[in-house]
Formats: structure tokens, sequence, C-alpha cells
């Protein structure tokens, strides 16, 4: 399959470090049995599968070495939505839009906003909603609503064996047996090629508003952020966009009426931090999307980006011991996306940066030499690392799902 | 009646020397072997069962924990971990020869940090405790069990713990930050931390709800939120279970998501009426509670909005309380309903199966068919918002053929919530109670791999073993001839 290489190494050298091909021969069954058939064949053969939606974020994480690439991508549709149940459920491959075009219909949406990264990763396709919650990624609700992972009612999934299975189900509240959504949910398809999706949705707000504060410096700003996290007025979103003049800002999704009066409570309370103005409607919307996609980074196309979770009150220190300059803050400072030379030289200043924080990194795009060679997410400890071997050993005996896409074997 | 695993001969065996161990680990008043001390160990929220332990140990600390856990894998003894035991399902019901581990004593708060919203605390401090200790400060622990006064933190991890109000809050697992536990080799692990979505493998949220299975917990960081300006409560009666679920669907169709929406058929009503004298309407076959929060403006301007809603339902009865005092008399009833219950009938078993919210009424006829087919009176509340449902069978428990009816009355309702698209339980967990309605749930196939699972943590399957799975064919678990 040289051709597959040939493409995936001239991308990786500039661009958007995006590998364009999938890896080798592609499979791309149309329906789950024949996910099941491809995986049963590929574990009798001992063959290792590349696994992916549309191939969206091949530049996340560390590159799969397999001769063969299982794509959902033709493992689509929308199989259920009651939309007064806050249900909805679809095949792996359905790709976002989709999905929340049929909820926008009856006024709902996902809940954890997850982002549209084909910016960041320069992809030509719309991302699938088995590869968001094999990823676990969320945006800025994340943190007063929940993550992927607190919304994934119930999954169907192969596991290394190629054998299907079922976990949850299609109500909203299941505490019958372990819960695999959530073990399948940002294990990066190394555990089971999920196949389906049930999501508890929720009605979208009427409005949103953001108070945008001008602060001094990031440490301020997390303070401003903390203040208004710390209120009864239900923060939605809670970041600070970099610049000479940082700015904090707050996110009151609800009832118009609640939003106009929410955020003058929030003008007032945080006027101590730094001058507070209103911004409103479409204006807000698009503020978000920049922060929620991290456009607000803005990363130059040749730089490597990290995304660091600690602590709110750490993350301005992180982005100063990571010595980038470029550094976005989400979930009230905890998120920290950071933009900078592909070396591991700054990779390793984040990974100890976000270790002294106590927290937890992923070198998030990489040209693939760099992700090849160093740990792209931070090491186990040795009790959880025996056990996570074990539960593999479970979910795929024969180590063929995504190997060496989390770690290194 | 459910089955318990043989108990190992070896451990009976030597058990002066295994308490020996035991005492040697926790000197002092740790270790606990009298009947009568051990007795109220023996069962726990499901008293029907009940099964004195080998002994019962007390533990300070986490490194005690370790201690107690190493020393049973050595010697191949059985540990059920136990927090208030409060559990409905049995998660707390011992083994002949189990050591019970009792996690009361690891109550300490040990942190709160409103910067970062959470407070990190051990496995023995109680629901409410938690938000008792912040909430002068305006916070609040969101998951809200009914037995909060008395369940700990520790069991709610276990279980995945819900609440009234976890349609807008979550349960437990949306709630947890990180975990420190113990594996039964005793190794001490963390999981997760002080941040969000901490990337690997999701531990938290495997081990949260996996009862007491893969790893004992022993400190907890939970987020901790500020509470709202305020809240209020209505009370919506109506002419039929139909008409109340119809409303419930306009509710969610109007994209108001009240903070709780709770549903009490007929029996209940006049169950709930007898016993607190909440006003309750005894002439409606249902009745929604709806509380919303917010600024008293905001509060005004949602109460309207569902008056108007339900109002196109024909009600009964609308009753918007007006003040505090008169949101707490309308949960007066619904927060006394178990108590209610028990005054009109010696024993009752509370289920709790999910289903689709829009099979309620079909559900409902179904269950009132089997009551007159049993012969046992059932009442039946219901988490409208989420689907969660804990019908009440009343039964007399000093007659045994009463009680097997009661027993074969919920496994038919259990599987009824399955048939429609449910689940055999929503917040109580399978405990013994559900284990072996399991295969209603789950094929065989799906339940052996959960099975490898939890040997994946625990491969001599020491760790509260007799719960969740059925033991038939597990052979670490031989059932007692």
């Amino acid at each position: 399959m040289s051709g597959a290489s040939d493409a995936r190494n001239g991308e990786g050298r500039g661009g958007l470090n995006q590998p364009r091909m999938p890896q080798g021969m592609l499979i791309a069954p149309a329906e789950e049995a024949g996910v099941a058939a491809a995986v049963a064949e590929a574990a009798a053969a001992g063959e290792p599968l590349a696994i992916e939606g549309r191939g969206t974020k091949r530049a996340l994480l560390r590159p799969v070495q397999a001769a063969r690439t299982l794509s959902l991508r033709n493992l689509s549709g929308i199989t259920l939505y009651r939309p007064q149940e806050l249900i909805l459920s679809a095949r792996a491959g359905t790709p976002l839009p989709e999905i929340e075009a049929a909820l926008a219909e009856h006024g709902q949406q996902v809940i954890a906003e997850p982002p549209d990264l084909t910016g960041l990763f320069g992809a030509t396709e719309p991302a699938t909603i088995g590869g968001l919650v094999a990823t676990n990624l969320s945006g800025p609700r994340r943190i007063s609503a929940g993550a992927m992972r607190d919304h994934v009612m119930g999954i169907r999934a192969v596991n290394g064996l190629g054998e299907v299975f079922r976990s949850g189900g299609r109500v909203l509240k299941n505490v019958t047996g372990l819960d695999l959504c959530k073990l399948l949910t940002g294990a990066h398809g190394t555990l089971g090629v999920i196949t389906e999706v049930t999501l508890k949705v929720l009605p979208a707000t009427e409005a949103e508003g953001t108070v945008s504060v001008a602060v001094p410096d990031l440490e301020t700003g997390v303070q401003a952020l903390s203040a208004g996290l710390g209120s009864p007025y239900g923060v939605s979103g809670a970041a600070l966009l970099p610049g000479p003049t940082p700015r904090a800002l707050l996110r009151i999704e609800e009832f118009a009426e609640f939003v106009a009066y929410r955020c003058g409570r929030l003008r007032e309370a945080l006027g101590r931090f730094g001058e507070a103005s209103l911004v409103e409607g479409e204006e807000s919307r698009a503020l978000w999307r920049r922060v929620r996609d991290a456009e607000a980074l803005d990363a130059a196309p040749e730089e490597a980006i990290w995304r660091v979770s600690v602590q709110p009150s750490a993350g301005p220190g992180v982005a100063v011991a990571a010595g980038l300059d470029k550094a976005l803050l989400d979930w009230g400072g905890g998120l920290v996306w950071l933009a900078g030379p592909a070396t591991e030289a700054a990779h390793g200043r984040v990974m100890a940066a976000a270790r002294a924080a106590g927290g937890s990194f992923t070198l998030f795009r990489a040209p693939e030499p760099l992700r090849a060679a160093v740990p792209v997410l931070p090491e186990e400890a040795p009790a959880l690392a025996e056990i996570g071997r074990r539960v593999r050993a479970v979910m795929d005996p024969k180590g063929i799902l995504n190997p060496g896409r989390m770690r290194a074997a | 009646m459910i089955d318990l695993p043989a108990p190992k001969p070896d451990v009976l065996a030597r058990r002066a020397e295994i308490l020996a161990g035991l005492q040697a680990l926790l000197p002092g008043d740790g270790v606990i072997t009298e009947p009568a001390r051990v007795k109220p160990y023996e069962t726990d929220g499901l008293s029907a069962y009940r099964q004195p332990p080998l002994a019962v140990v007390l533990p300070r600390t986490t490194e005690e924990v370790a201690a107690i856990l190493r020393f049973c894998h050595r010697n191949g003894v059985r540990v059920i971990p136990r927090g208030a035991g409060t559990s409905l399902s049995g998660g707390a019901l011992p083994l002949a020869d189990a050591v019970v581990l009792g996690m009361m004593r690891l109550n300490r708060i040990l942190e709160v940090d409103y910067a970062n919203r959470l407070a990190v605390v051990e496995a023995g401090v109680t629901n409410l405790g938690i938000t008792n200790h912040i909430a002068g400060d305006g916070f609040f622990y969101a998951p809200d069990p009914s037995s909060q006064l008395a369940c700990m933190i520790g069991g709610n991890v276990g279980m995945n713990s819900g609440g009234a109000h976890c349609l807008k809050y979550g349960v437990t697992a949306n709630n947890l930050l990180g975990l420190k536990a113990v594996t039964i080799e005793g190794e001490i692990f963390e999981v997760g931390g002080r941040h969000l979505d901490a990337a690997g493998y999701d531990w938290l949220g495997l081990l949260t709800g996996s009862e007491g299975q893969l790893a004992v917990v022993t400190e907890v960081t939970v987020r901790i939120l500020h509470a709202p300006e305020g809240q209020r409560a209505m009370l919506a009666a109506f002419k039929g279970t139909e008409i109340a679920g119809a409303a419930v669907d306009a509710i969610i169709a109007s994209g108001i998501i009240p903070v709780a929406l709770e549903f009490m058929d007929k029996p209940c009503i006049h169950a709930c009426e007898a016993f607190a004298h909440a006003g309750y309407p005894l002439d409606a076959e249902a009745m929604l509670i709806i509380e919303v929060e917010g600024s008293q403006q905001e509060q005004d301007m949602l109460l309207g909005k569902l008056k108007e809603i339900c109002s196109r339902f024909d009600p009964i009865s609308l009753k918007v309380a007006q003040t505090p005092e008169e949101s707490l008399a309308i949960w007066k009833g619904r927060k006394g309903a178990f108590g209610a219950v028990g005054r009109i009938s010696p024993d009752y078993l509370c289920m709790d199966g999910t289903i689709p919210t829009g099979e309620l009424p079909h559900v409902l006829r179904r269950i009132g068919e089997m009551s007159t087919e049993y012969g046992l009176q059932v009442a039946n509340v219901f988490h409208a918002g989420d689907g969660n449902l804990h019908p009440l069978i009343m039964f007399d428990a000093n007659d045994a053929a009463s009680f097997r009816k009661a027993e074969a009355f919920g496994a038919d309702i259990l599987k009824l919530c399955v048939e429609v698209g449910g689940c055999l339980t929503g917040e109580h967990g399978v405990g013994v109670e559900k284990r072996d309605l399991m295969p209603v749930q789950f094929t065989p196939f799906e339940l052996d791999q959960m099975r490898a699972l939890k040997a994946a943590f625990d491969p001599d399957w020491l760790l509260n073993p007799a719960k969740v799975f059925p033991i038939e064919g597990n052979p670490a678990l031989r059932p007692a001839a």
C-alpha cells in the first residue's frame, strides 16, 4: 500500500499534520454484522486494524501501524429519536451535522457541545458521532452540563474477537451491570469498535449572552471565571481568551428574560476584575464557536497543539510553565489549549507542566514523527497499567484494535 | 429466594486464625466478632435477607483498608464493602465466610476548595454531610438519594446513586472528579483527580456503579455547585395516568427541564395523604410534583408557563407554591412516600426499573393487572422526567408465601420494564435482589464479558462476589447445596 503510505508522509510534514488517506486496505461495512465479520477475520489472521469514522482525527494521539483500516463511515443513520424522551440513537458513522440538524428540528441539541475540529485538523469531512464518543470530546458546556461520556446512555460495539455486545440502553437512568459505555467512551477504539450510540439530548436554550471581562492577566481572569462559576446564575461557559488584554468570558444560556437578568448580575459581580461588557446573540454564539473549536488559539498550520486538563486555578501556571505563548483556557481555566513548535523539547515542557499541576495532557495535533516518539498521554500508575492490560486482554485479546494508538506497546 | 454461594470450607475451618490476623492489623476495637455486635451488619435496606458474616472490620484509614484487603487476598477470604447499609438491593448482604469491611470510620471531610468547586471526602462521609458542611457558603453536592441523611458517599459511588433532582444535575457518576481506591491485592491507586476528563481509560466511570466488585473506594473528590437563588414547587393532579403522561411530554416539548418532575399514582397519593396530610387531591388518578429553580421572577415565569401547559390537560387540581413553606408542604407527602406505604402495610419491596417515559400508561396498566393477579397492593412513584419507576409492593414478611409472591410480582414488573425498552435498575443497583434477572436484560455473552472484566480486577472473586451476576456457572462461586 505504498500509495497510501506516501500520501501520509507527505501530509505529515506540513499543512495541518493530518494524514489524508486511510491506512492500507480500507474496509467500510454498511452493517454491524459486517463490522463484526471484519474484526473476526482480522483477529483470526492476527492483523491489526486502524479503526476510524471518517478519519477526521488521524493526527490525534499516536499513529497506528496497521495494514487494514476499518472505517465506520458507511454504518450511518439515526435509528431512534424520541424528543419527548430526550433520547437519540445513531449508528457510529453518522456525521454530527446530520444529528444536529435532526435535533434542531425539535429545538434540541447535543448536550456536551462537541467541537468541530475540521479546521484544526484540516479535515474535509465532518466528524462522526462514533468518533466523538470514542475520543470523548466535549466543548465549553462541559463544565455545567457534563462531557460526552456523561450522556452516552447506551452503546453497541464489537470486541476484538468480532463479538457484538451492548451496554446501557435507551433510557436516561440505568445502573444495570458494569458501565461499559463509559469504558468505551474515550478509549479511542482500543477496547471495542463502537457501532451505535444512544445519547441523552436536551432542549436548546432560547437565548444566550456572554459577559466579557477585560482582565490584566490570566490569573485574574481565572479568578473572575471562578467567581462566576461559584455564583447561583448557572454559567454554561467560562473561557479565557489570550491577548495583550486577556478577556474572561462567561456565558449564560437560558430563556431570554433569564439571560438578561443573569448577565446583568454577573456584570455587577465581576466588575471588580476588570471592565465587563455584554455580548449577545449571534456574536456570542460565534465567540463560543471559536473557543469550542480552539480557533481562538490561533495555531499556525505547522505548530503542534496540546490539550491539558488541570484544576482551574492551576491553568494559568501551566501556560507559563510550558513556555508557550499561545494559550486558550476553557472550562473555568481547567482546560488549557496550547500551541507551539512540534518538538520533543516543547512536548517535554508541556508534560512536566501538566504533571506538576497534578493534571492530564494530550498531544492533540502533531506531525507523525513526534507523535510516534513521545508519550501522547500521561503514563498510568503501575496498579492501573496492570488492570489496563487485563482489561485489554478481555476486550481485545489479540491486540488488534488500534494498537499503539494511546500508548506504545 | 436467592441462592448464596457455599462458604469456603477452608476459611470456616481457619476462622480463629483469620480473626487473629485481622485483629493484629486493627488493634483496639476495629474487629467485631461477638454475635450480638455483628447482628446489625447481617442485613441492609433489603431486610428480607440476612446472613451473619465471619467478622466485621472497621478501619480508619486507606492504609488500614489496604492492609485488610492484602490479608484477605492472601488468605482467600471474601470481602463485603459496606457504607451505611442502606442498599435496597442487598448490595451489602454478607456471606457466612466473608469479612464485612465497614467504611463508617473513614468519615472526615479532608478539604473544600471553592475556587475549584470541589470537595475531597472520605468514603464514610454521609451524602447529606457534604452538603451540610458547605451549605453555609451557598454550595451543595447535587445527587440526593432519598436515604441521603444516612447513606455514605462511598456507597453512592458503588451504586451510582441518583435522586429526585438528577434530571437536572445528573447522578453520582456525573458529579465526581476523582477517587482513591484499593485493589483486592491491597494496592492503593487513584483515578481522575481534581480535573475534568483525565486522558486515558475512564476508570472513574467504570468503578462508579460497580457495586463494590472491582475495588474498595476510600476517598472521593466530588464536584460541588453553588445553589440557585431559590426553588419552588407546584402540584398538578389529573383524571388519568395517560393524561398526566401527556402533560409530562408537553412540558419536555416546551423546552423547560424542571429540576424535579415526580409522578405519583392513586394508591401512592392516598398513602401519602393519609400519612402526611399534605392536601393531595384524593380523587386524582395521577399527580405531578414539579420543581423549578431561579430568582423569584424566574420561578414565577417558569411556574406560569408550567401552569398554562398543565391546564391544557383538564387538571383536577393545580397548586403553585407561593412561599418556600408551601413548597415544603407539596413535597412533604412525596418525601414521606416510603414511610407512608410502611404505615399501611407491614412490609414492602421498593422496586427500581426504568422505562421509556412514553410507556408509562401501558406499564402502569399492566402493573395494575398484575396487582390483581398476585393479590398484592402496589403504589407507584415515578421520576417522570427520566423514566425511573419505583413500584412499592406491599406484603407481610411474617408470611413466607406473601414474600415469595411479592418477589415474583417484582420480578414480573422488572421483566416488563426490559420488555418495553427499559432496564432492571435505574438507581438502586442489581445487588442480590435483581442478580438472577440479569439474563432478562443481557445475553449470556454480555454477562460473560462483564464477569471477565470483574475478574480483571479481582481474579479470585473475593470482592462482593455473590452480587450482580448469576452465580450459576461461575466456577469461583459454587452454589450452596
